[in-house]
């Protein structure tokens, strides 16, 4: 088996190549400019996963939205079922960067936490 | 008081200016910004992918924005919010900013060195005349990931993108995932203007098409958007006849570019570069009047935040410089566009300023594949640098060392897409 796919680990999407020689999952990664590209290269053929970055409604701050990202990708399968838990989430500021806003998301052991610091006004 | 460092723009390249500006041992340094809080454009990209080689995490806009805004509080550099800058004149050794915010009213500022980081601003329907009417329903991209992500309201639930800037593609999956259709995005050109990751992640995940060499031709609906035609280009972008297709929607998204927000610099007298819409710069993003500096999207459009950062610490370097009145002022070359690349930045370099080596940043006109990209300085090959995949919509930055260009006088530095020599 041989396949072409881009990295979007990061901005610089590297064109990889995966080669599994006699299809025993010994994957041969190149293409790569640092050692995520392997890694996301495996990852995305056995178990696809992505972050979520999205919001949740925050209130008593100056806009009323808190953007929110999920703290590990999850599988690609749900996505849909993770966005429906967090779009009945409401907070209140203020908020940190950081802090848990859901705990323990679908049972997968992953929290989805703030990406912004909101004061309280 | 008299400023050593007014930094016009909280964006990245602004924040990134100012502390790099302070650090190099300019006292008094001031972040001038209009909108309620510092961060620019990335408060409003709540996506992932930023920072990853500066920080070594991968981090969203909001979470890139607050490690720069805590170096800046850190440092001690005050900023005023809410603040417009209207006009910048040069009065020699003093520049003279003139600023409205509601507090104060109309003020001035005075300052030794100026940085210039407005960042630039999407194009406009307007600005691309597609016939139809003007129903309500149509915006840009920009505009919608504001509303969305920051003001918490969705325009609608059947969307059409025309264009594939990355804007364009992260709000097909924002979209996607708030419950939105997409029904296509339409691209002009036979490639993208995004970059390849967002195909992958924001299109390919979704399954939302990529219709390649395709445009608008008609906006359907009076009051309310009700649909586009949609129809198939040749390579001279005119539409091929028969191809035309009704798609309905409720929105329509514009990602078709973004344009450096230069008002504030032409009138101030710089000299401007009609290949980038930005000023004209040199190593340490000096413009053509002395103790003015510019740097980020206000200078050439970027599409990694990364890059911002980096050129913004130049500009932050070259303003202390010139306050402290170590900056040099001779240029030893000019840098030239040639086959293949559409502009490059800096225009020019002065190497008494450079220390280990220049980037330059460079775009190319088309899509290339296993090509190399090459400077010459006359007719001698000063560097190369391979590339896969040269694509126009991912800027090239290829850094060239201090030591190989000090071995020639001076002249022009020519940038050239050229086949790879076997
Ligand atoms: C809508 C949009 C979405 C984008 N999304 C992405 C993305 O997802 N990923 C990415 O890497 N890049 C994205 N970009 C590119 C992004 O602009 C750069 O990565 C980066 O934010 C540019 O930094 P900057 O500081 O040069 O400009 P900006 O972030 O635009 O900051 C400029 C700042 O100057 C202020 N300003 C302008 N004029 C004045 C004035 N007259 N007086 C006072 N203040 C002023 C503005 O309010 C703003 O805060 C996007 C650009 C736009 C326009
Ligand atoms: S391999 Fe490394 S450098 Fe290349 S895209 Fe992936 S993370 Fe980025």
């Amino acid at each position: 088996m041989i396949k072409e796919l881009t990295c979007i680990t990061c901005p610089m999407g590297c064109q990889l190549t995966v080669v599994d020689k006699n299809d025993d999952g010994n994957f041969e990664v190149t293409g790569n400019t640092c050692k995520r590209g392997p890694k996301y290269a495996i990852n995305e053929l056995t178990n696809p996963t992505r972050v979520i970055p999205t919001t949740v409604v925050v209130r008593n701050a100056m806009l009323p939205r808190l953007p929110v990202k999920t703290a590990e990708p999850i599988p690609k399968g749900k996505i849909f079922d993770a966005m429906k838990v967090i779009n009945q989430v409401v907070v209140d500021a203020p908020i940190k960067s950081g802090d848990i806003i859901i705990e323990n998301l679908l049972g997968l052991g992953i929290n989805v936490v703030s990406t912004k610091t909101m004061a309280k006004c | 008081m008299i400023y050593d460092v007014v930094i016009l723009g909280g964006g990245p390249a602004g924040l990134s200016a100012a502390v790099e500006a302070k650090k190099d041992g300019a006292e008094n340094v001031l972040i001038l910004e209009r909108d309620r809080e510092l961060g620019g454009i990335l408060n409003q990209c709540i996506h992932n992918g930023f920072g990853l080689h500066t920080f070594n995490e991968e981090l969203t806009g909001p979470e890139y924005a607050e490690r720069y805004i805590h170096q800046v509080t850190d440092l001690g550099i005050p900023y005023l919010l809410n603040t417009m800058v209207l006009d910048l004149t040069d009065n020699g050794d003093l520049k003279t900013i003139h600023v409205i915010n509601e507090e104060d009213g109309y003020t001035v500022i005075q300052s030794k060195a100026v940085i210039l980081t407005m960042g630039c601003r999407e194009r406009t329907s307007g600005a691309i005349g597609i016939p139809g009417y003007r129903p309500s329903g149509v915006f840009t991209a920009g505009t919608v990931q504001r509303y969305i992500n920051m003001e918490g309201y969705m325009p609608g639930k059947e969307v059409v993108i025309l264009g594939s800037g990355d804007i364009g593609l992260i709000m097909a999956r924002r979209m996607t995932l708030e419950g939105a259709h997409v029904n296509a995005v339409c691209e002009l050109m036979p490639y993208s203007n995004g970059l390849v990751r967002n195909i992958v992640q924001c299109l390919d995940d979704y399954d939302i098409p990529l219709k390649l060499s395709h445009t608008i031709t008609f906006i359907h609906g009076k009051d309310r958007i009700e649909g586009v035609s949609v129809s198939q280009v040749d390579e001279k972008m005119k539409v091929i006849p028969g191809t035309e297709e009704y798609i309905p929607c409720d929105t329509l998204l514009l990602s078709v570019g973004l344009i450096p927000e230069n008002e504030i610099t032409r009138n101030a007298g710089v000299e401007m570069d009609d290949r980038t819409n930005g000023s004209v710069v040199g190593e340490l993003r000096q413009t053509s009047i002395p103790g003015v500096f510019a740097c980020g999207n206000v200078v050439h459009v970027h599409d990694l935040v990364d890059f911002v950062s980096e050129e913004a610490v130049l500009a932050g370097k070259g303003a202390a410089k010139y306050v402290k009145g170590t900056l040099d002022t001779n240029v030893t070359f000019t840098t030239v566009n040639g086959n293949g690349i559409s502009y490059v930045v800096p225009q020019q370099v002065a190497m008494k300023n450079v220390e280990e080596n220049v980037t330059f940043y460079m775009r190319v006109r088309q899509v290339f594949k296993d090509r190399v990209v090459n400077a010459y300085i006359g007719d001698q090959l000063v560097a190369t640098k391979k590339e896969k995949k040269l694509l126009p919509a991912e800027m090239v930055n290829f850094k060239i060392a201090k030591e190989l260009l000090a071995q020639y006088p001076a002249g022009e530095i020519r940038f050239v897409v050229e086949e790879a020599k076997k």
